[in-house]
Parts: C-alpha cells; sequence; structure tokens
C-alpha cells in the first residue's frame, strides 16, 4: 500500500495558505481557541492532487466498471441528476428558511411523493427515512401505532427466509419478535405453510418483493389474503423495486406499508457516493400515522404540517435527505413512466440472459426465469477444494468487482448476481467469459482461486482478524 | 474428547455425556463450512434451554448460524475462553472447542440424536445428495 497523506507530511509545506488573521479574538479565546496545533498533514498542492489522483485510479466505482451485486441495485447515477441537484437555488437552502421563500423546493417533494405514491399504487409517502433500513424502522413504527389505536396487542412479525438480513433486526429495534418462515423448494412463500404461521398475535408480514433470490412471489395475492384474514398488514421491502417498475404496483397486490431506495431504483449515487434515501410508502388509510412535517399543497402554495394526531412523530433532523430527492426526482422525470417500465424490463432481461449463460457452470438452486437478479451457486466447485469467496477473490485479479456472496443464507455457496439494466450485452458477456474462465481455472488450476487476489494492491485480506479488532484509524507513531 | 463418543443433531452439534452432564460443541463438518468463526453469542450460565431451540448464534466471516441446543436441561457452564478466542472452534471443536455444558433434565432426550456412525452416513447422503445434482449439471453441460 501506498503512505497515507499525513505519511507525506512535511513541515512546513503547504497546499493553501490562510490570509493574517485581522479579527479580534478575545472574549472567543477560552471558548473556540486550540491549545494544540490541529496535527493536519504539510503538503504541497501538486503532491496533494498527485495524491489523490493516485488513489481514486485504485479505487472501484460505477464509473469505472460493472458492480455485479445482487439485491443492492448498483446502477448508472446519470449527470443530469447531479447537474440538477447541483444548481444554487437547492444547495444554498436552508432548512430553516420561511416556507414562503422555498416553495419551488417543497413543491420539488411534493411532486416526488406523488410520483412515487403513482409508482407504487400507494396512498401517501414520507420523504424523511434516510436509508431502506430507516424505512423499514419507520414502517414498523406505523404498524406499532396502527395497532396501538386499535387496542391490539400484536407482537410478532413474520418474515420470510429470503428476505433481507435488515428486516428482522428493523422488526426488533421496534419491539417486535421476528418469525421466521421457510421458503419452498421453488425459493418462494408456501401460502400453507404462512397459513399456520399467521394468527391473531401477528402484525405484519415483512416480505421483500421480489425475494433475494430474485424471485416472484407467485403466490402473492393468496399471500395478501391470508395475511388481511388475520387482521395483519403487509409490508414490503421495496429494494428490488428495480424489477417492478411500471409492471407491479404494490398497492394493487394489497401491500400496506412499503418502502422504496432512491439510492437504489432511483439511481441516485450508492454507499460511499452518497446519502441513501428510503421514503415510506402506505395505503390511504394509514396516511395519518406518517411522520412530520408533512409538505401538503393548498390553494396559497405549499405548506409544512405537523397537524397530525396519529403520527409516529420525527424521523429525521427537518425533511430527511433533500438533495437526494432532487436527483430521484430528476430521474423520475426524465424517464417518465415509459422509461421506468423499461427499465425494469430491461433489468429482467439483463438478468436472464447472464443467468442462462452461466448456469451450467455453476450451480442454479432455484430454477428461473428470474426478475432483476439470480443467484448461483458456487458448490459444484467445492471438490476442487474452492470456494465461493475464492471466486470473489479471482474477479479481482480480472479488475472486476465481486458480486453479492453467501447471501442469501439459504443458498449454499451463493453468489447473488444483479446486472441491471444500463448495462450492454457487450459488458455482460465479458463478465460472464470471466466467470466460465474462473470455472476453468477451479478446475485446472485452483491454485491461482485460492491464492487470489495476487494483482491488487494488497492480498487477500484476515477478515476474521479485520472483523474481531478492527482497527479503524490511522494514527501517527509515537515519537 | 473424541468424535467417536459423541452424539450429533441434524443441525450439526456434538454432544457429549458424562454424569448426566452434557458438554456441546460444533462438529468439524459444521467448523469447516462456516469458516473463521468471528464472535459467539452463548446462553448465559443457570439458564433454561429446551432440545432443538435455537440458544445462541455463530458468527462466521461469511455467515451467521444458529447454535441449537441438543437436549434438554440447565446450562451450568460457558466456555468463556471460546468467546473470547472463537477462533479455536475450526482448530479444535472437540476439545477445547467446546461452547457449553447442560445438567440434562430428561435423558431420554438422548435417544433422538446420532450416533457418530449414523451422523456419518447422514453426512454422505447429503454430500452424496449435491454430488448427484452438480454431476447431472456436469453431464447437461457435455
Amino acid at each position: 500500500m501506498g503512505k497515507t497523506v499525513f505519511e507525506k507530511s512535511s513541515s512546513g509545506r503547504r497546499a493553501f495558505t490562510l490570509p493574517p488573521n485581522d479579527c479580534p479574538l478575545e472574549g472567543l479565546k477560552q471558548l473556540i481557541t486550540r491549545k494544540g496545533p490541529v496535527g493536519l498533514p504539510e503538503i504541497g498542492e501538486q503532491d496533494l492532487v498527485r495524491h489523490y489522483i493516485e488513489l481514486a485510479g485504485k479505487n472501484y466505482h460505477i464509473d469505472k466498471g460493472m458492480y455485479p451485486l445482487g439485491s443492492c441495485t448498483m446502477k448508472y447515477n446519470p449527470l443530469i441528476n447531479e447537474e440538477l441537484a447541483g444548481l444554487g437555488g437547492f444547495t444554498g437552502l436552508h432548512p430553516d428558511q420561511d416556507v414562503g421563500d422555498v416553495q419551488g423546493a417543497l413543491e420539488l417533494m411534493h411532486g416526488l411523493e406523488r410520483a412515487l405514491s403513482e409508482i407504487c399504487g400507494m396512498g401517501a409517502f414520507t420523504l424523511q427515512p434516510a436509508a431502506g433500513a430507516h424505512g423499514e424502522f419507520t414502517g414498523m413504527l406505523i404498524a406499532r401505532d396502527y395497532f396501538l389505536g386499535r387496542g391490539e396487542k400484536r407482537k410478532v412479525i413474520v418474515v420470510p427466509d429470503s428476505a433481507h438480513g435488515t428486516n428482522p433486526a428493523s422488526v426488533a429495534i421496534c419491539g417486535f419478535t421476528p418469525k421466521t418462515i421457510q421458503s419452498n423448494e421453488l425459493g418462494l412463500i408456501d401460502p400453507a405453510i404462512l397459513e399456520k404461521e399467521v394468527d391473531g398475535e401477528t402484525a405484519v408480514l415483512m416480505l421483500t418483493l421480489p425475494n433475494t433470490l430474485g424471485l416472484f412471489e407467485r403466490e402473492i395475492a393468496e399471500v395478501v389474503r391470508i395475511v388481511h384474514d388475520a387482521g395483519a398488514l403487509v409490508y414490503m421491502d421495496g429494494a428490488n423495486m428495480n424489477a417492478l417498475l411500471g409492471i407491479v404496483r404494490p398497492g394493487d397486490i394489497g401491500i400496506d406499508i412499503m418502502h422504496v431506495n432512491l439510492h437504489k431504483t432511483f439511481s441516485t449515487p450508492h454507499g460511499g457516493g452518497g446519502p441513501g434515501s428510503g421514503p415510506v410508502g402506505v395505503n390511504a388509510e394509514l396516511a395519518d400515522f406518517l411522520p412530520i412535517p408533512r409538505v401538503i399543497k393548498e390553494d396559497t402554495g405549499y405548506i409544512l404540517s405537523c397537524d397530525s394526531d396519529k403520527t409516529v412523530g420525527r424521523i429525521h433532523s427537518y425533511f430527511g435527505n433533500f438533495n437526494v430527492l432532487v436527483k430521484a426526482y430528476a430521474y423520475i422525470q426524465t424517464l417518465g413512466a415509459r422509461g421506468l417500465k423499461q427499465v425494469a424490463m430491461d433489468s429482467i432481461l439483463n438478468a436472464n440472459y447472464l443467468m442462462n449463460r452461466l448456469e451450467g457452470t455453476y450451480s442454479l438452486k432455484y430454477p428461473g426465469p428470474c426478475m432483476h437478479e439470480f443467484v448461483l451457486s458456487a458448490r459444484n466447485l467445492k471438490k476442487n477444494g474452492v470456494r465461493t469467496s475464492d471466486v470473489a477473490k479471482r474477479l479481482l485479479d480480472y479488475g472486476l468487482h465481486a458480486p453479492t456472496v453467501y447471501f442469501p443464507l439459504i443458498v449454499e455457496e451463493a453468489l447473488m448476481i444483479e446486472p441491471v439494466e444500463t448495462e450492454s450485452r457487450e459488458t455482460l458477456d465479458a463478465f460472464a467469459e470471466v466467470m466460465e474462465r474462473i470455472a476453468q481455472e477451479a478446475k485446472e488450476s485452483p491454485e491461482l482461486l485460492t491464492e487470489a487476489p495476487r494483482h491488487t494492491p494488497v492480498r487477500r485480506l484476515d477478515e476474521a482478524a479485520a472483523s474481531r479488532n478492527p482497527d479503524l484509524q490511522w494514527r501517527p507513531e509515537e515519537k | 474428547m473424541s468424535p467417536e463418543e459423541c452424539l450429533y443433531t441434524k443441525e450439526h452439534e456434538w454432544i457429549y455425556v458424562e454424569n448426566n452432564v452434557a458438554t456441546i460443541g460444533i462438529s468439524e463438518y459444521a467448523a469447516g463450512e462456516l469458516g473463521d468463526i468471528v464472535y459467539l453469542e452463548l446462553p448465559e450460565a443457570d439458564s433454561s434451554v429446551s432440545q432443538m431451540d435455537p440458544i445462541g448464534t455463530i458468527e462466521a466471516v461469511k455467515t451467521v448460524a444458529d447454535l441449537y441446543s441438543p437436549v434438554s436441561g440447565q446450562v451450568i457452564e460457558v466456555n468463556e475462553d471460546i468467546v473470547s478466542n472463537p477462533e479455536a472452534v475450526s482448530k479444535d471443536p472437540y476439545e477445547n472447542g467446546w461452547f457449553i455444558k447442560i445438567k440434562l433434565s430428561d435423558p431420554g432426550e438422548l435417544d433422538v440424536l446420532f450416533s457418530y456412525e449414523e451422523y456419518r452416513d447422514y453426512l454422505g447422503e447429503q454430500e452424496a445428495e449435491k454430488h448427484e445434482e452438480d454431476d447431472m449439471m456436469e453431464e447437461e453441460d457435455e
């Protein structure tokens, strides 16, 4: 590894010089003046620029190559979104400004809420949750208050074993008890099993649709009926909404509460690229439970209303990650209804193309057709002493990002792949060729995999030690 | 204790019983499948457990698995060394890698567990099933 910017520091060098202070410091001194030096690196501008260019070159990002991650839609972030979000009228806003001064921003939020409601067939949306799991948490709060209001003490949330790992965690943090149900041999919810597990104790069925195997729940109508007949609600984790845009509206199939991930389905940056956003939608009956403040359109303009007895309250400072909302709104408006449907269809087509090409090279436990993603297993390579983690590490040697591995837990040696709609056929073919070559290497020279990666800045890291004793902060050596 | 002296569950826990006290761990096969273990969450001493209830969590680098109690009874000892050094589970699953000791409340429950030979056959069957599927795949391939 190269040196950190601190290790490149040399006393007296400067990339930037502040003018001498011309403000009196009296009165401020004790409160805010530093007692010692800041400890910033001292480095010239050219060396500083080179340092970060070198780091950026080592980085892997969506503008450099494909991210075949499953269940974590990592899609292209269109440049026009960044341009619009960068407009001074948005970036210069302060959340404490008078509503009369921010009508444009409120109109955008209102428009996005309406668009998401239309796309998902829900009664209303809140834009406040800052991530998918935060959306799940908000959804669980809404369910809790809904049943409290009805005087019902329902404590159990049923979660299929094909759901996202955050689901049972969000359930537990809201004081509910998660109860896992097993998928059937097709990787789907079995209505007969569900019927036995759902009763008067059940508050919510929390499902991921399509599920993490990339499969649409074929019995969804029956599943929803069973849950509703028991007086419970259906929550949909919409992290995989990319496959449904313009094709299925969750509200139409009876979903009561759901979240979408703007940083997945609606193309805003993901991971290190920028904060997330996990808006929550509810059916019209539950709209009063949404967090406050809500954007309301009146004859005279938009207002922020805190007027609700039933609201779960505030779940984020101010109004959520506003700048992310601008990007998602730009994406929706750019594509329109037809464009969004094309997104879903192309993402399904790309996934099925790759799945069909790679099935046979890797094993496929649950047969397709799939939706936007699919789960392979490297189990067939185990006899060569090779595991999924070795395949993943070898992909790095080919300059590719690895797919999600070892998830979902119901597939042994899982490789979960989601190519998304924007990748061209050439890119998909190139990825498939590498995956085929790696499977061949596993048979002929497995050490290429078990010793991978060989061509990355660092070789294989000790993941157990990293989990057990994480060392997250660089510290100067004691002198 | 040697693997041959233990009884086993379908979930790959081993159990060794002496004087109505059961020592419990996970089999070498399970430890190999899990890979590097990062964190263990075990039941507290004095807690009561029921047969095949999830009583703890085994967190490995690549996955998380539940620990099931092979028998009902009272937890009388927890291996604190293994909690602070979970890597020993993979190195030595049958000696230093034990998890907890349980005082049996119903020795009759032992009847439903696998003997060493039965467990070995069970693993063999499971592997054979998978190989059959994989071989079918390779034939299709050819």
